[in-house]
């Protein structure tokens, strides 16, 4: 427990962190004063509001990194049941799904995290994919109803694959063993975390700066091209200035920031399509100013599963 | 009725709230120590502790449900927890209907609101589900006329309706283990016996005034 407060690298990651808080912290400040009585006042209060649910998810994140690897995985357990809760709530489902359901809560998401735990690798890679995509359609089957079967048992498998899987890979970092970086898998769940949310805010940025043309207007009205080139070159710029951090060189550093950067803006794009079908605008109210808490992790989902396989097929023996 | 609130009340209230992560809004009226009956939609056995648990406390020591006899004396568990948990008013369901002739009907069902209205007494209150039993989650059912007599035997007593989203998706009926969805509890404006109003007329109005507060379509 606490050996993270040992690892310099991991508490200048930190202090990265904290000095961009307080910058938009005064920034959000500034502009709250300039356009005290501007129509585009609404706009600040939401930014603002952004900020305040920083300074919070940073500190929760931050604590848990510190306490280790047992930390992050209770707090990245609560966050996919969270975001599991939020899914399931707005995705439709049958009475005949409810038991499916509870398994799908109570003992395939806990698996899932408890095999991260034990660091049994080939279990927890298979778990999701193979036996609960069997499972889920067959326990529906056995309740009988066959109303919307195939579209039920696929919103639930989704939602197990996304909300549980992917995002458990996240955590799952700590369990590698890259040659000559033990003990500071923490740095590496670190990086992948602030250049995935870094390329979200530079993307939003970038987007209200210069946005015009849109990517999939009907998805998403504020993709736009200049916005994720903008984003995306940014937040790569930034991960590769953080190479010092992880086992990568500059140049591989890049090459993994850049990846974060393409899968974060993917699954953000997937998950408003989904709203969008569900019909909805957030996931959920849970962090102020943020939407829903799926709404903060979409490109988490999928950036956390192909940046783990890169790094365990790149540089673990 | 005393202010003291069994632990057990207050811990099952706290796991049912959690397990049903729900938000309360106010929507019509404000919490208030009145006198009141609060009156829902009913689809799961979660429905009365969610609503009880969103009152603030010193009005949830004074609120009281009413309960089916036949179903909540069933079982020692069930009994113990209808009688000395939640110190339900037990009545029976139906009973009017079951009396051989009209006016053992009216003797029965004026029976029947007197209990209730012992139950609130100077200053308690009472959530009442007046589908009488739980459904579905998809379409209303009809409402029972207690609410109807009971009203007209206390006007003094606010009448407030409320909705509860979501429950049939976490505990249905015929489960005993809940899916932690999220959901939604909307109180709405208090409603009065009209004066001269018939008792159709009344529970038509009522319902709907339950029926207006649903946010979600049926799913």
């Amino acid at each position: 427990m606490f050996q993270a407060i040992h690892d310099p690298k991991l508490l200048w990651l930190f202090g990265g962190v904290l000095f961009l808080l307080v910058l938009s912290n005064i920034i959000g400040d500034i502009l709250k004063e300039r356009h005290r009585n501007d129509p585009s006042r609404p706009t600040i209060d939401n930014l603002n509001a952004r900020i305040r649910a920083w300074w919070k998810m940073c500190a929760i994140f931050g604590v848990s990194l510190l306490i280790g690897p047992v930390g992050t995985l209770v707090l990245f357990g609560i966050i996919s049941f969270l975001a599991l809760r939020e899914y399931m709530t707005l995705v439709p489902t049958r009475r005949g799904d409810h038991r499916t359901l509870f398994w799908s809560f109570f003992v395939i998401m806990p698996l899932q995290y408890y095999l991260v735990g034990i660091e049994w690798y080939g279990f927890f890679a298979i778990m999701i994919p193979v036996l609960a995509f069997i499972f889920v359609p067959t326990s529906i089957a056995i309740y009988g109803d066959t109303e919307h079967f195939l579209e039920r048992a696929a919103k639930i498998q989704f939602g197990l694959m996304v909300c549980a899987y992917c995002l458990s890979h996240a955590p799952a970092l700590l369990l590698l063993k890259i040659p000559g970086f033990e003990g500071h898998d923490a740095r590496l769940l670190l990086y992948l975390v602030i250049v995935d949310q870094m390329s979200d805010v530079l993307q939003y940025v970038w987007g209200k700066l210069l946005g015009k043309h849109k990517i999939a207007w009907r998805v998403s009205p504020n993709k736009t091209w200049e916005g994720f080139a903008g984003g995306a070159a940014s937040a790569t710029a930034l991960g590769t200035a953080l190479w010092w951090a992880t086992p990568f060189t500059p140049l591989q550093s890049a090459g993994m920031s850049f990846t974060i950067c393409i899968l974060g803006f993917a699954g953000g794009l997937v998950m408003s399509a989904i709203k969008r079908d569900i019909g909805i605008k957030d996931f959920g109210v849970v962090i102020e100013g943020h939407g829903g808490i799926l709404d903060r992790i979409d490109s988490l989902c999928f950036a956390a599963p192909i940046f783990f396989h890169l790094v365990r097929y790149y540089f673990v023996p | 009725m005393s202010e003291h609130v069994h632990p057990i009340a207050n811990i099952l209230a706290a796991i049912a709230r959690g397990i049903s992560g729900v938000q309360v809004q106010w929507a019509g009226c404000e919490p208030s120590e009145r006198q009141r009956i609060y009156f829902a939609n009913h689809t799961s056995h979660l429905d009365f502790v969610v609503l009880w648990s969103a009152l603030p406390a010193d009005i949830r020591a004074r609120t009281r449900p009413i309960a089916a006899k036949d179903y909540w004396e069933e079982t020692h568990l069930r009994r113990y927890l209808a009688e000395n948990v939640f110190k339900a008013v037990l009545v029976e369901r139906g009973a009017p209907a079951k009396a051989k002739s009209h006016d053992d009907a009216k003797l029965v069902s004026r029976h029947l609101v007197e209990d209730m209205a012992t139950a609130l007494g100077t200053r308690d209150s009472l959530i009442l589900f007046p589908e009488g039993t739980r459904g579905t989650g998809e379409k209303l059912g009809e409402f029972r006329s207690g609410l109807y007599y009971l009203a007209l035997h206390r006007p003094d007593v606010e009448l407030v309706p409320a909705y509860l989203e979501n429950m049939n998706r976490i505990l249905p009926k015929g489960e005993f283990l809940p899916v932690p969805m999220l959901s939604l509890l909307t109180f709405g404006k208090p409603i009065h016996v009209e004066s001269g109003e018939e008792k159709h007329g009344f529970l038509e109005r009522a319902r709907e005034a339950v029926a207006s507060l649903r946010r979600i379509g049926p799913t």
